[in-house]
Formats: structure tokens, sequence, C-alpha cells
């Protein structure tokens, strides 16, 4: 047992943290260490870096343009990117569809599709959730008749995160309403450009518009975009959810929220010395990174495991379960340290970063933060139905 | 990064396991119990002819020469049979004490004995007035004669009313919390002036109370320097802490697989319990709470291995935070789960969360490990 990084892993650290020093433009890793919003631009102009790099998909494979990273690496090179402020890179594309068309499309749709989710030239949303079908997704309604050489879908999506920006939606339609509810699903590419695609989006409730409602319309979609073979779209989406968890844990987004706290609470004052001196405070903080430590090591061993050729399967379900109950912690304490500053609501100030706004920096967004953030127990499979996994796969429950 | 064990780790792991599993049955354990000294001697002669009691000593003076992951992989499978010989007591604190601090005549005098099993040490540092800390040590030492005279009280000795020699911390100098002044002495169990009142503890262990009323003591019974224990104090407390840490993850996850098989079987309603979700969730909260301990031992090992104290006493307290409050979750969630059978002193369960209960009570609780590692927290500094 030995717990150290090679040396072979630490001076691939070391040029991570190299290029981002040199190529990840300040005003970005300042918007998201300060958590403003990002605009489109932002995100696809971090992507377009990457790329140039030639580390657009951390996760692919090399024949299809990855880096074809060890899980090892993928984990110091996602570290890396959040202590440094990097926007995340979408998922949609690289851990969501890509990954789809890699194992079941055919070579058409990857010719085509995979080299612009990398450039990001296309910008990917998910159709998945609907109304009436959240963790019991395979309920979904949306249908998807035959007509000719094309699919008539009609129907409604809903939650869809950033889909006002996207060109592309991966969806999940009922080909077969007569099968068993997961048998006649089909997995379909829509242009967000085709006549009947409506989007409407959500205010959520810190302000902030990151997801949207779809209505799709008689929207007719060529019958080459559907993936693999009609009614078997349950199996592509099951696959989807089990792929590329590595980084569930996002420790490091921890990390830097952790450090982020600390600094609050050491510029922040109670009783005349810093917050961080209180003992009990102090001893929350301490807590919380234990809880982490303990969860690195943890998502430390998986990666392990997955090195040696594990699938890392319904282990991942814990990191995502622990992972995200720290970091709403974090939140909420950062919510808490920054005292009375965080009762002002200033969204243009969060959306704009030039302009003013009544301060400190970091109680700006505290609150708006906290509240978003309780969506990170709610997505990507609920941490209810990763317990159901857990319960079932691990315990044989 | 590499969690896998070498071969030799494996097979010492095996060697523990088989033994556990073959002489640590329910009953067995009972009836070890009630012998005399708290454990079955015969069985601590077994676990000398295994090389069990060598573990941590190097191979010239006849040890297994591990390091902090065996000692890991042989704690945890006695957490799993929850052992009750003085193994944390007589060779991992006190034994290691004397194979890296004392003198070459200590050494040749003590380590054989230790080895085989004949010779059984403990490790008297915590008094009525201390707690958990390390350096707040009221028993004194005068210096008289050619030797020392040593009063004070000693509490929670584990086993040590069963040791034959005690490692004792007392002061030569200083006030009561003063880190210098601090020293160890060896005290022979029949000293004149010491008394020893041994006592059952809540998990079925023994432990003692000292009375030190004017034991006097030869120079030789000096172990390292004088007045300059406290850091061998504090790595002594450390090395206990990770141990029964590394036994906690081991009688965790039998507390989980224990309760996994009855909630799998225990039918309700015309079905197992294990159906219900809310029961399901519960279960897998106490996986998740195991797989925490478990990270955040494995990490003491690694900082007990290669850190530097400042590293080791913060992944120490890490881990000792976690266990406590992890150990304790499944201790009650477990009993819970059961039901009114999870009260029984008749059934297996119970006993693994009395066990896990009380290893909050020694070497430092959550409450003490965390404000140790909240004081040596990183912080930015203050503007």
């Amino acid at each position: 047992m030995d717990i150290k990084f090679t040396a072979e892993e630490q001076a691939f650290r070391e040029e991570v943290r190299a290029f981002l020093k040199e190529k990840l433009p300040k005003d970005l890793s300042e918007k998201i260490r300060t958590h403003r919003e990002l605009t489109k631009d932002d995100i696809v102009r971090w992507q377009k870096i990457l790329y140039e790099k030639g580390w657009g998909a951390p996760g692919w494979p090399t024949k299809f343009g990855g880096t074809g990273w060890s899980p090892i690496q993928k984990a110091i090179f996602a570290e890396e990117c959040a202590l440094a402020h990097a926007p995340s890179q979408l998922p949609f594309g690289l851990s969501m569809v890509g990954p789809v068309i890699m194992a079941f499309g055919n070579d058409a749709q990857k010719e085509r599709f995979l080299p612009r989710i990398i450039s990001a030239d296309d910008w990917w949303c998910q159709g998945y959730s609907e109304p009436g079908a959240g963790s019991d997704l395979a309920s979904l309604k949306t249908r998807a008749e035959r007509d000719g050489d094309h699919y008539i879908v009609n129907g409604q999506k809903t939650w869809t995160t950033l889909g006002q920006h996207a060109d592309w939606m991966f969806c999940l339609v009922r080909t077969d309403p007569d099968a068993k509810k997961q048998e006649g699903i089909s997995f379909l590419l829509i242009d967000m450009k085709t006549p009947g695609i409506t989007v409407r989006p959500i205010e959520l409730l810190d302000g902030s518009r990151e997801v949207n409602e779809i209505f799709l319309e008689n929207v007719r979609v060529p019958v080459e975009n559907l993936v693999g073979e009609e009614n078997k779209g349950w199996t592509y989406a099951k696959f989807l959810l089990g792929h590329e968890r590595s980084g569930i844990a996002g420790v490091g987004t921890n990390k830097a929220e952790l450090r982020r706290l600390k600094e609050i609470a050491t510029t922040e004052r109670k009783n005349g010395i810093p917050l961080i001196q209180d003992p009990a405070f102090r001893a929350r903080i301490a807590r919380l990174e234990i809880e982490l430590e303990a969860l690195e090591m943890t998502d430390l061993r998986v990666l392990a495991a997955v090195q040696q050729g594990t699938s890392p399967g319904p282990e991942a379900s814990m990191l995502k379960i622990k992972g995200t109950e720290i970091r709403q912690e974090l939140y909420n304490m950062i919510r808490q340290a920054s005292g009375p500053a965080a009762l002002a609501y200033q969204p243009e100030a969060i959306a704009d970063p030039e302009a003013p706004y009544a301060g400190p920096e970091y109680a700006l967004t505290a609150a708006p933060v906290y509240f978003n953030n309780r969506k990170i127990t709610i997505y990507g499979g609920s941490n209810e139905i990763q317990k159901n996994i857990i319960s079932k796969m691990i315990l044989g429950l | 990064m590499d969690f896998s064990l070498t071969d030799e780790q494996r097979m010492l792991q095996d060697t523990v396991e088989r033994l556990v599993a073959d002489q640590y049955g329910f009953e067995q354990r009972r009836e070890y119990m009630k012998k005399p000294e708290g454990f079955d001697s015969t069985l601590w002669g077994q676990m000398a002819d295994l090389g069990l009691l060598g573990v941590p000593f190097s191979e010239d003076v006849g040890g297994f020469g591990g390091g902090a992951v065996e000692t890991m992989l042989v704690m945890e499978a006695f957490g799993k049979g929850l052992v009750l010989e003085p193994y944390v007591a007589s060779v991992l604190t006190a034994g290691t004490l004397i194979a890296e601090t004392g003198s070459e005549a200590q050494q040749a005098e003590m380590l054989e004995p230790l080895i085989s099993g004949e010779l059984r040490l403990a490790f008297a540092h915590t008094e009525p007035g201390n707690r958990y800390e390390e350096t707040r040590v009221a028993t004194r030492a005068e210096k008289r004669d050619n030797g020392y005279v040593l009063t004070g009280r000693k509490i929670a000795v584990l086993h040590g009313d069963s040791a034959h020699r005690l490692i004792v911390t007392a002061r030569t100098a200083g006030d009561e919390d003063d880190a210098e002044g601090l020293s160890l002495f060896l005290v022979d169990a029949g000293a004149d002036g010491l008394e020893v009142s041994g006592y059952p503890t809540n998990d079925g262990l023994r432990a003692a109370n000292l009375e030190l009323d004017g034991v006097q003591l030869p120079a030789d019974a000096l172990i390292g320097k004088e007045g300059q224990a406290a850091e061998l104090i504090g790595l002594t407390l450390d090395r206990g802490a990770f141990a029964v840490c590394a036994e906690a993850v081991g009688a965790m996850s039998r507390a989980c697989d224990i309760t996994l098989e009855y909630i799998k079987q225990r039918k309700q309603f015309g079905v197992p319990i294990g159906t219900f979700q809310s029961i399901q969730h519960r279960m897998v909260e106490m996986r998740i709470a195991l797989e925490q301990a478990r990270s955040a031992t494995m990490k003491a090992a690694a900082r007990l291995q290669d850190g530097t104290p400042e590293e080791r006493r913060k992944a120490v307290s890490a881990a000792k935070v976690q266990v406590g409050d992890g150990g304790r979750f499944i201790s009650e969630w477990g009993i819970q789960l059961h039901g009114g059978i999870g009260m029984t002193a008749e059934y297996h369960l119970p006993h693994y969360a009395k066990r896990l209960v009380m290893i909050d009570h020694q070497f430092g609780d959550v409450e003490h490990h965390l404000n140790r590692f909240s004081a040596m927290m990183d912080v930015p500094k203050t503007a």
C-alpha cells in the first residue's frame, strides 16, 4: 500500500498546473472563484483553449481525439482545474452523448458529431426528464412516430440544463407505446433549430436561469439521427448513467470551496477577532475538512480499482452522496460565515462583473449559491436513488 | 497510488483472520472473558507462536519488521472478532516504546520475552485530571539517591491488571501541563508502594487504576532521556489511537455485515424488513460511514509510516474523529435495525456496538481529536 502519487503522476500535475497558470484567462477564473454567472461564450472559450492544447476530452480515448489519460490522471486534471478556478467542462457532450455515440453510434454519427463536441462547435443538452418522469425516468411520455424517413416527435422535456444555448439535444423518446415501459424507448439526436421546438427558461429559486422546459411539437427528426436500434434506448441511457462517473465526488471543487470558506472566516470578524478563531465555528470547519480528506481517500481507492480494470459501478454512488453532502455543507457555512451582508439580493452584479454592488464580494453570492446548490443532491440521480442503487447492487437488498 | 497488499501482508492478514475465525466464536469469547486476566493466555501463547506479538518489531530482535499497514491488518482482523488479548497495551504501545527508546539493556531484557508472550506490558498515562491530554501529568518522580520515587494516580490503564510491568509517565520537572519535564519509567507490577486495582470495562475488556505511593525505582528504570518524553508520549498515544481505529474498522465491518444479514432474513408484515426503503437507506449510510472510516484509517497508516509528526498527528486525529462518529452511528443504527434482539446480551451485535462506543473513550475522543485537528488545520494568514 502506497498512497503517494508516482513521480510521473506528480510531473503530470505540474504540467497541468503550469498550463492553467499560463492559459486560464483571469476573467474566467475570477468569475468562477466569485461564483458569477458564466456566459455561453465563457464556456466555449475555455473549451476551445483546452481543445487547442489537445486536452479537450480528458475522458475519451485517443482515437476519438481524447487524451487517453488514466483514471488517476483524469482525477489530477479535474482537481487542478477546480483549484485554479477553471470553468467546468460541459458534461452533456463530453461525458454523456459522446460516450454513447462512441459505443452505439454508427460511423457517420461518430464522424459528424464527436469532433464538434471537443472543439465546442456544437453545444449539447440532455432531453431526459419530463414533468412526470424524474427519478422514474422510464415512465417518460414524449412520443416519436415513424413517418417515412423521419420521426415525428411530440412531447415535453424539462430541467434541461443550459438548453437555451444548445445546438443539439440527445433525447429519450417513446417509440413503442405498447411495450413495457423500459422497452419502448429510443435514443434520438435532435437539431435544436428544427421547427416545432420551443425553449422556455425556468427561473430557479436563486434567480438563475440555467434550466429549461423544452416543448416538442411535430418535430421532424431524420431517421439517421437514431442512435443504435429502435426501442433499445433504455440500454443506452443506463450506459450513459453508469459511464464516466470519475470525478463525481468533486474533491477538487470541495477543496477549492473549503479554502474559500476559510478565507471568508478569516476576513469576517466576531467579537473583534476573526471568525475562524471562534472555537465552535472552527470546529465545524475542521469536521468538514476531516470528512473531505476521508472522501479524497475513498475516491482514490475507487480510482485505483478502476485503474486496475474494475468498473467503478455502484461505488460511484457513495462518492456522489458524500461529495454532494460535503459541498452543500460548505455552501451552507459560506452563507453563514458571510453574516448579515448575505441578506442583500443583487442579481445585476452576479450577472455582470462590472456592475457596482454592496460588498463584501463573497456575501454577494453566498445565499444564491447556497440555494442553487440544493440541486446537487437532486440531479444526476437523486441521493435517494443513489442509495437505492447501493442497496441493490452492493448490499443485495 | 497503490492500495494493494504485498504477498507477505496478505499472508499475515490470512493468518490473523483464520485465528479469529477459529478461536473467536461468540461462546469462546465469553469463556475467555471469565478468566482472571480477562483473556485467554493459551491463545496469547498461540499468537506468539504465529509471530503476531512480533509484528511491529524489527527482524534482528526476532520480530516481523512490520509497519503501520501490518498493524492495521492485525487490528482490523482483531476488531472483527472483538479480541480481548492485550495486544494494543503490550505490543503496540508499551512494547513499541521499549523497542524504539529502551536502552540496550532494557531491550535485551524485555523484547524477547515480549515477543514470545511471557512478558506483558501496559502503558499508564491517563490520570483523574488529564482526560485525553498528552502533557498534563501530575504524577511526580522525585530524584532520590541513585534512583526515583514515584507518587501519583493513574486511571483507565488498559490491561493494567494483567501486565507484568507498567510504563508510567511521570513528571521529573515542571508544572502540571508543561511539555518539558516528562519522563517514562518502568515499574514492576509487584513493586512496593504500587497498588493496582483491576476492573472490567463496559466492552468486556479490562483496565486498572494505579496508586503510586512512593514507589522506589532504580536509575535504570528510566526509559529514554529524563524530562524529554513529551514527543514520545504523543507518538505512543497516536499509535494507540491508530490501533483502535483499525480495530474499529474491523468491528464496524462486522457490525454492518451482521446487520445486513439480519435485515435480509428478519420478516415482518410477511416480507424481509430489508425490503423497506427506510431500512435500506440507513444500511447504505452505515456502509458509507464504514468506508469513510476505513479511508481515514488508511491515510493515518500512511502518515504514521512516513509523515512528519504534524502530518501524523493530523491524520490520526482525522481518523479518530471518523471512527468515533462512524462507529457510534453504526452501533446505534445496528441496534435499532435489529430491534429487541439488538438489546440482548446473548446476541453478538450489541457487543460490537459496545466496543465501538467504548473505543471513543480511549486515546482521545471525537471532541478531543476534533479540537486537535482544528488547532493544526491550515488556515489563511490573518490580514
